[in-house]
This record gives structure tokens, sequence and C-alpha cells, in this order.
């Protein structure tokens, strides 16, 4: 995960808090990263509402909604790769944040347990990615936004050999960049 | 207790003690290659021969002292060990030899009928005044009492190994009628650790790992080019799957295929000018070919639901055959590159795929799952008969040797990876583990003229 991690702090909560300034409402206080923040341009007006302040892209390309961390691991059945009824909430978090500030992009990463053969699971990684991306586009959010890049079985969460750690690889992960 | 049976007996019983003894041997051996060649080597563990193997007898070979300007190493113990680890040849040890002829006018029958061998191999190698490395052979039949091959082979010094598997080679084409395949290689990955990757080449005993391609990042699928001079793989390098061909010799690197999307599963076609693939580019998995030449890629395969990957091709190079899951399971397929008609070639079980035909084309392996476990299956496609090669779990990547005699794959021990080689007819087992790491991906090398001419 640390090729994710010079992809420094995006600071988005100055660009919410342009647009909360244009309804005069105080402003957040200034971001305190030691590196010139990337101050996001104000979206193109929408009919949505601005989305609830203080909400970030943090250092690990984490979304940050009032200090919480929104999920970004999405788990799969053994072969399968359909989203959990369960997982649909919070990609909804997602693709409500990409749809509002389409200068934000996201790459899905999609991994597999190590059952299979590797080209195989290689494309079926990449089907899981598909499988969130899919979802986010039907929730409005640019396909230009979204990256998908396939690690089959290569970069396991869990290197054990239990049905628990194959559980936890079966997966993809969204991060923004 | 000299009946046949009670020989017969003995015989099987022969062949777990003799390896344990090549073992311990070959054990020393490596530690020197270590020092001396090159990254730790693989080791080999036999587990299974055949139960009335050919008895052989390799005489230690006259010549020069390892160290004498040679490569520490001994023209016989490479050669016995080659028959040892083919399964089919019981090699009599050093120490139960009656008498060490070095020329045809040393051997005595009656020594050898004593000790029931079927075959006498003896030598001897000197060093040239042009520094070469000249090895003389000759192979006797003992039931016949006849001399049946001999031969001469100079090198330099440093291709002792491949003289003596050359020699292996020839001898074991001899006797069986079918080509050796001692003197090819074994391309594979060896996980180091979470972000030590090496791409590795050794010889087919293991010996002589060299590393060809190291990264922080995962590689997959390593393939020959029929020339055996340039590989093609799958590297992860650059953030997202990319398929690399390198030239052996300079060590040149070239990504011919980085597209979005998957980029894997490279196959080059028996001619080597042309590379199968699976992409994604257009959306999905589909199975791609490269003119490698002209650079023209052309689609192969169009399903756009399903995963169309693992290509693989026929000998004539006319036909691909490839893993699909369009049925809903993955299965393997064979699709005809001038009629694009496609066949179902599995059907027994949810989870067929990486198929390789054997040289021939009648005989498929690929990896099968059965009670969640999976397992490498042998298939007769005129027959339509399907049977286990490997017991094992979890195993994957099945590589053909280029006589059809063996097939190497990955495995796990311990939940550690290792290869394993086993013979198609099953009788033959055995195991290369590595003390440098998880390996796996292997893949058997065309067959070599490893010799400078």
């Amino acid at each position: 995960m640390n090729r994710h991690a010079f992809h420094a702090m995006l600071v988005v909560l100055v660009a919410g808090a342009m647009l909360a300034g244009c309804k005069s409402q105080p402003e957040p206080p200034p971001p305190d990263e030691p590196d010139t923040p990337i101050v996001e341009p104000p979206p193109p007006p929408t009919p949505t509402p601005p989305p609830p302040p203080r909400t970030v892209v943090n250092e690990d390309g984490e979304l940050v909604v009032e200090g919480k961390i929104i999920g970004r691991t999405f788990y799969f059945e053994y072969d399968q790769a359909r989203l959990a009824q369960s997982d649909i909430s919070v990609l909804a978090m997602h693709a409500d944040f990409l749809r509002e500030f389409r200068t934000h992009s996201v790459t899905i990463e999609g991994h597999c347990d190590e059952r299979g053969t590797r080209e195989y699971n290689l494309a079926l990684g990449e089907r899981r990615a598909q499988a969130v991306q899919r979802y986010l586009t039907s929730a409005g959010v640019q396909s230009s936004q979204i990256e998908m890049v396939s690690y089959g079985e290569e970069r396991p969460a869990d290197p054990g050999k239990t049905e628990s750690a194959y559980s936890k690889n079966r997966r993809a992960v969204l991060i923004y960049r | 207790m000299n009946t046949p049976a009670a020989n017969r007996a003995r015989r099987t019983r022969g062949l777990p003690l003799a390896t344990a003894r090549r073992c311990r041997w070959l054990l020393a051996l490596l530690a020197t290659c270590v020092t001396t060649l090159a990254p730790q080597a693989l080791e080999i563990v036999i587990t299974e021969g055949w139960d009335d193997p050919t008895r052989i007898a390799v005489v230690p070979f006259a010549g020069p002292a390892p160290g004498e300007g040679l490569p520490d190493a001994d023209l016989h113990e490479i050669i016995g060990f080659d028959f040892q680890r083919s399964g089919q040849f019981w090699v009599l040890p050093d120490g139960d030899m009656l008498s060490y002829p070095t020329a045809p006018d040393g051997v005595h029958y009656r020594d050898w009928r004593i000790l029931d061998m079927d075959y006498l191999l003896i030598g001897r190698s000197w060093l040239e005044a042009t520094g070469e490395l000249t090895v003389v052979y000759h192979l006797f039949d003992v039931t016949s009492e006849r001399e049946i091959l001999s031969s001469r082979l100079s090198a330099p010094p440093e291709y002792l190994r491949d003289i003596a598997h050359r020699v292996a080679d020839d001898v074991y084409e001899q006797i069986t009628g079918i080509p050796g395949a001692f003197s090819t290689k074994i391309l594979y990955v060896l996980e180091k650790a979470a972000d030590d990757f090496e791409l590795r080449i050794a010889d087919s005993d293991g010996a002589r790992a060299r590393t060809v391609f190291r990264s922080e990042d995962p590689m997959i699928s390593p393939t020959w080019a029929p020339d055996a001079r340039r590989v093609a793989y799958v590297s992860f390098e650059t953030g997202r799957s990319t398929i690399f061909i390198q030239d052996l010799e300079t060590g040149e690197r070239e990504a011919v295929a980085a597209f979005r999307g998957i980029n894997g599963a490279p196959a080059f076609s028996p001619d080597g000018n042309r590379l199968a693939m699976s992409l994604s580019r257009d959306g999905n998995a589909e199975i791609y070919v490269l003119d490698l030449a002209s650079r023209e890629l052309e689609r192969i395969t169009r399903w756009p639901t399903a995963i169309e990957t693992e290509p693989s091709w026929t000998d004539d190079g006319e036909g691909i055959i490839f893993t699909s899951d369009r049925s809903g399971r993955p299965q393997v397929y064979r699709i005809d590159l001038t009629t694009y008609l496609e066949e179902r070639l599995t059907f027994e079980g949810d989870y067929n795929a990486r198929a390789r035909l054997l040289p021939g084309g009648q005989f498929l392996v690929y990896v099968h799952r059965r009670d969640g476990k999976f397992h490498i299956a042998w298939q007769d496609l005129e027959r339509d008969h399907v049977r286990p090669l490997t017991e094992t779990s979890l195993d994957e990547s099945p590589s053909i040797a280029p006589n059809g005699t063996m097939m190497i794959y990955a495995t796990q021990d311990h939940g550690r990876g290792i290869l394993a080689v086993v013979s198609v007819d099953s009788r033959v087992r055995y195991l290369l583990p590595s003390d440098a790491g998880d390996v796996r991906d292997p893949a058997w090398s065309p067959l070599i003229d490893a010799l400078p001419r």
C-alpha cells in the first residue's frame, strides 16, 4: 500500500469550504499539512447540495467523513465477483463523494485468494474490481474517475492458508488518488 | 532366498536406499554449488520411481580431478543422478562395483552380470592442449555383451555439466528410444520475501540456478520462446500486469503488452514469431495474438461476459487451447485459428484450467478441482479419459518436458511453495524444494543444445 502513500493529503475540506463560503458559513481552519496543500477548484455547479463539511481524503487514499474512515474494502465469496448487499450503503457514500467532486478519482484494486490458477485469478480479480466500478458508474460516477488494477492472488492481505485468511484476500479495495 | 520373487523384492527395496544415498551426496554437491556457482539451487528429493527400473552402472570416469581448471563437479555423478531422477533407472552405488573400467578393454561382463546390471556406462576425460575438456564414453548392453553406443565430446571446461547431461541424454535415448531431456532448463519464480521476487533459471537437475530478473513486485507466468534464447513473463513492476520479453543473452527487456486492464498469460507460438496472451483492453479478458515482427494484434475470442485466458498453442501453431468460464465455470476450450471454430475439451468437474497439450496433441494436462482440492489432471482427448496425475492440494502451473515424459508443476509443502515433477505415466515423482523461499510457476525449456559448436 505504500505506493499510494505519496498521493499526499488532498484537502477536499478546502473545496467544501469554498462552497460553504458562498453561503457565508464560518470558514474551517486551514489545513496544517507541512506540504503545500493541493487546493481543489470549486466543482462545477450541480443541483445536488454540497457534501457534509469535514470530508477529506487522507494520505492513505481513504475517504474520511466527520473524522470517520469510510470503509473501502469489499469482500467476495469464493469463486464469485458479486457485491455483498451489505456493502451497498458504504459504496453509495463513495459514489456521492465522487459524483460531487469530479476532479477526484479512485483506483479499484481487485484481489483473489490463492486457490485456482494465477492467470484465471488475475482475470477474476479484475472482475471483482469491475463489480465495484459498475456500481459507481451506475450511481453517476464518471468512468474517467475510475482506474482498475487486478493483482490476482499476488498481493494477499493475509498470507495464511486458512479459510479466514482466504476470506480476507478475496476483495476489492477502493483507493483515492 | 534366491527366488526370482526375492530378487524382485530386493530390486524394489533397493531404490529408496540408493535414493537416500544419492541425496546425501547431492546435498554435499549442492552445498558446493551454493558457494561456488550461484544463488541457492533447487534440491531434488525422489519420492517414487518405477517398481522394476532398468539397472545401470555408471563407473567413475577417469580424468583430471575437480579443481584442476575444472568445475567442482563429477561427470559420473551428474550422469548417474540424471538416470536416477528419471525414475526409470536404478543406478549401482560406486562402492558395490567389482571393477572400475575406464576403457572397453577393461570391461569384464561377468563383473556386471553378477550384479544383475542391464547396462554399463564407462568413460574418461582429459584436458586438451587447447584448454578444452574432452569426454569419451562407451555404453554396453550387459545381457548381449555388446557395446551399443560410444561418443567423444569436447567443450571448454566450464561446460562440464552440459557435457554430462548430453551423455545422459544420448544414453537415455539409446536405451529407451525417447530423446533425453536432461540438458533442459527450468524457468521459475522465487519469492524470497513479500517484496523480493526473482525470475530464475536452473538446470533440470536443480543445479546452476541463476537470477535473470529481480523485482520488488511479483512476476507470474514465465514461459520460454521455442529457441530458448528469450523468455516472456508478466511483471507487476509498473503497478499493473505487463508482459515483458527478455533476451537471455543480453538481458534486454521489452514491454510488449502494457494495455489498459490486465496483460497476462503469454505463450510463444511454436515458430516463435507470435505471442498469444490474455488482455482485457476491450473490457474483459479475451485471447489475443501479437505478431512480434509487425506488432499487429489480433483478437481471437469474443465472449464479452466471460474470462478467456491461459492460451497455449497446438504443435502445428494452427490452434490455441485456453481457459474460459463462458459456461459459468472455468473449462478448457480449443479454437482453430483459421476457422475460429471453438470446441470445449473438458467436462468433468467445475474447475479445469491452464491446460497444456503434450507433444503430439493427444493428451492434455490441466489444473482440476476435485473435492475442493486442486490437482493436475491428465486427459486422453481421443478416448475422453481423465485421471489425476497429482494428489496433493493447490497443485498448479503444469509444464511438460519437451520429450513428453515428465511434467513439472507448482505445489505446496507445509505452506511453502515448492516445485515437483511427475512422469506422465505417474510412476515417478520427485520434489524440487528451494531453501531460498517459495518457488512456483515452473516452465520446462525446449530441448537445448547447450554445447558450443
